[in-house]
């Protein structure tokens, strides 16, 4: 197959994209809408330790975290999946056991993607062999930036192949890849080339997942889906901290893609401290007063 | 590619809903009744007679307004008059300005004031009126302020020289906006006003009378007169009035510039448009819906360099199109107060009444109809966003101005032919150009004869900019440096 070219991919208007992004911005969301949003964003998390200090304990602790997000709010749901090392994927697999939450696990030389191919594929086998429910690989954006997209799409082709059963994320690390112009073009290279997800950012480099960036990655999954029909996920990820927040990247979701993406088989925030802040909105709406943050666990 | 196709559409009709999120109004004081503001006292019309102002999503009334006769306007004009006489014309520059500023100042103070009145006297979005209407308004009389000691700086050379009373006529889709453009710049250059405000929107004319008060206006500095078409034919043959300023339909403008030919009154006239909004194949394409959108959908179509032709290039065409009505499904039509709200109520029967006949008349011509099929509210007046495809250059919804959330989409092939359909119009108010190639943007944007030309962006407004029509969208401009000459005389 062949990688789709620059002039391929749609132009983007930055001073448009901003714009359109105030409108959602714009959306008072409130009482029982708000409920629902927060809900939704609750079941729609990644919840994510890639740290070099990580541990087991670390691991388990944040699984735990996963399967009871706050004991004292009654039936809201657990979040979509642990995000983690291909190191601790036993581990979290092990903690998560029939919880029905997805392992996912980075790979391919993740963040920075700087290892040859043959090596990244491997990492990919190793974590699916391990248990790895979903793979987020990160593209070679030194590849791309120098033009060699064929490479950088024929190595998606691969690792899509590697991952056999397990979902494939691709994280196009829009804070180095410089123009939304280039966000869209990677978009549409990476759907071409089998991805499951796309997703924004590894969480290190700044910015991380923005409104702006999402938008674009957005409306190039619907372009895709009206050309195929194949529906493809996307994950922000780094950044989202805060419900309010999130609540507006559900409403730039429902606005651009519709119904069909307001769940977590099709939409996810990559986040590490965005499940308390959800928490906490939630007690509020319940109880009409903000809880004190030791009111709620921090794992 | 980017066909929208059947099996492939999206749903926007089920699940996630937004609940209402009304704004307050606990904070907005509407008397019952509102005089005449002459000579800077609320003042009984000689006339004794009142008229009621409605909310336009609700019918219901919201005040009684005075009706100005021509007695009452020829004590406003007196009034006026006698201001510019005594006080405003002596008075230094730098101290008018001081007033503007204060004016401006306590507008934005009041300003969530201003824009829930202006959106139930009008039925516009409070969105809108809360991030546009108002804000522009603040930011006119701040802009303006700024250059009332500065005129010889603006016209070097010359001698500028107020003018003396000006008679100023606004419509009903800015109210307060409008009266900003007309009022600021007038002040600014020294002449003192009388004001009429439309009749289906006199609220905030009345509220801006108070502002006037607060900030210690000198008495009949500004003058705010209600009243219907009667009212407005009194200001412009006042035989004391030294310059007119109108923004309206083309033919109360016609009529306008009648009655004041042989006299030596100025005016400005800005008038109707059927604004050219030009998509080339090249543009960046879900930024262009977007702009389409803004562009004809904003404060209900009732604006008049509303983006109301699109123009298409063929080969994008399908996909605009496609796209464009997949984006209207998500447009919120209903109770303007709430902030989620996209399009609000329609300004007054009479409007809703006009648009529905064009709404006809283009199925009768055999132009085809898209509308989302949403539900409008069971009281007030309400018109679902629409678009037209099908169209020629020689429908009627094409060449006259609908003033309503209502498309017209026509195609072409070539650079030429888009120019040669943009201009073929009586109109030459605004145009849209969207491409990502900027040598085509200057190329066409020479070639268009509108006055506002906006590419890749449409409906946007600063008071430093000039904004005014060729052919029959008007004469003269407003905002910016130009909008000062309107109201000096430069011997």
């Amino acid at each position: 197959m062949i990688a789709p070219k620059p002039d391929q991919a749609p132009r983007v208007d930055q001073v448009g994209v901003d714009e359109r992004v105030a409108r959602f911005r714009a959306r008072s969301i409130k009482k029982a809408s708000k409920v629902e949003a927060l809900n939704l964003v609750l079941s729609q998390i990644d919840l994510t330790t890639l740290e070099g200090q990580d541990t087991p304990g670390k691991v388990r602790q944040l699984c735990q975290k996963a399967m009871r997000l706050h004991d004292s709010l009654p039936d809201i749901p657990h979040v979509a999946a642990v995000c983690v090392y291909p190191m601790m994927v036993a581990e979290a697999k092990k903690a998560l056991g029939a919880s029905g939450i997805k392992v996912a696990s980075v790979a391919t030389s993740f963040p920075s993607g700087m290892a040859p191919s043959d090596v990244k594929l491997e990492e990919i086998k190793l974590a699916v062999g391990l248990g790895a429910d979903e793979i987020d690989m990160v593209i070679s954006r030194g590849k791309f930036l120098e033009g060699k997209y064929q490479e950088v799409f024929d190595e998606i082709v691969a690792c899509k192949e590697a991952c056999g059963e397990a979902h494939l994320k691709v994280i196009l690390e829009t804070g180095e890849l410089g123009a939304l112009d280039r966000v869209r073009h990677a978009s549409l290279l990476a759907m071409q080339a089998g991805a499951d997800f796309i997703k924004t950012s590894t969480g290190k480099i700044q910015p991380a997942a923005t409104m702006p960036v999402t938008l674009v990655m957005l409306q190039a999954i619907r372009d895709y889906y009206y050309d195929t029909g194949r529906m493809v996920g996307m994950k922000p990820a780094g950044g989202i901290s805060k419900a309010k927040l999130a609540i507006h990247y559900l409403v730039m979701l429902r606005e651009t893609l519709g119904e069909a993406w307001m769940s977590p088989e099709w939409f996810r925030f990559g986040a590490s401290s965005l499940a308390n802040d959800v928490l906490m909105q939630l007690q509020k709406q319940r109880t009409g007063i903000y809880q004190s943050e030791d009111y709620f666990s921090k794992d | 590619m980017n066909k929208a196709t059947a099996p492939h559409s999206l749903n926007f009709d089920t699940g996630w809903a937004y609940s209402p999120a009304p704004e307050s109004i606990d904070h907005v004081e509407i008397k019952d009744q509102y005089k005449l503001f002459i000579g800077g006292k609320f003042v009984a019309p000689k006339s004794g007679k009142y008229f009621d102002t409605i909310n336009p999503a609700n019918e219901k009334v919201l005040a009684r307004v005075a009706h100005a006769g021509v007695a009452d306007v020829d004590r406003a004009v007196k009034s006026a008059r006698d201001a510019y006489d005594t006080v405003w014309s002596k008075m230094k520059p730098a101290e008018r300005g001081k007033y503007i500023y204060r004016i401006a100042r306590i507008i934005q103070e009041r300003a969530r004031e201003f824009a829930v009145i202006e959106s139930m006297d009008g039925g516009k979005p409070i969105r809108e009126a809360r991030d546009v209407d108002i804000p522009l308004a603040a930011a006119h009389f701040f802009y303006y302020a700024g250059w009332a000691d500065k005129l010889d700086y603006a016209f070097p050379c010359r001698t500028p020289q107020s003018l003396g009373v000006a008679g100023q006529i606004i419509p009903w889709n800015f109210p307060l906006l409008m009266a900003a453009w007309k009022i600021a710049p007038a002040l600014a250059c020294g002449n003192t006003v009388v004001l009429k405000p439309a009749e289906t929107t006199p609220l905030t004319a009345l509220k801006l009378a108070e502002v006037m008060e607060a900030a210690d206006l000198p008495p009949g500095v500004v003058n705010i007169l209600t009243g219907d078409g009667s009212t407005g034919a009194a200001i412009v043959n006042h035989e004391d009035v030294n310059k007119i300023a109108f923004t309206g339909s083309t033919n109360v403008g016609r009529i306008i510039q009648r009655a004041l030919a042989g006299t030596d009154k100025k005016y400005t006239l800005e008038l109707g448009g059927k604004a050219a909004n030009i998509v080339f194949a090249d543009a960046a394409i879900d930024q262009a819906v977007e702009g389409i959108v803004n562009a004809i959908f904003f404060n209900q179509g009732h604006v008049c360099c509303a983006g109301s032709r699109l123009l298409v290039q063929e080969s994008v065409a399908d996909e605009v199109v496609a796209k464009l009505k997949e984006r209207m499904q998500t447009l919120i039509v209903g109770d303007p107060l709430d902030k989620n709200t996209d399009i609000g109520a329609i300004n007054s029967a009479a409007q809703l009444e006009r648009i529905n006949a064009y709404l006809d008349l283009g199925q009768e011509e055999g132009a085809e109809m898209f509308q989302c099929g949403g539900k409008n509210p069971d009281k007030g007046y309400w018109c679902q966003p629409t678009l037209f495809t099908n169209v020629a250059q020689s429908h009627r919804i094409v060449r006259e101005e609908i003033f309503g959330p209502v498309l017209a989409i026509q195609t072409f092939r070539t650079l030429d032919e888009a120019v040669a359909k943009a201009n073929n119009t009586q109109y030459g108010l605004s145009g849209g150009i969207w491409t990502d190639k900027g040598a085509k943007i200057f190329n066409v944007g020479a070639k268009m004869r509108a006055g506002v030309i906006w590419a890749n962006t449409f409906n946007k407004f600063d008071p430093t900019s000039p904004f005014g029509g060729y052919k029959e969208s008007g004469i003269g401009r407003e905002g910016g440096m130009h909008g000062l000459s309107a109201y000096l005389d430069l011997h």
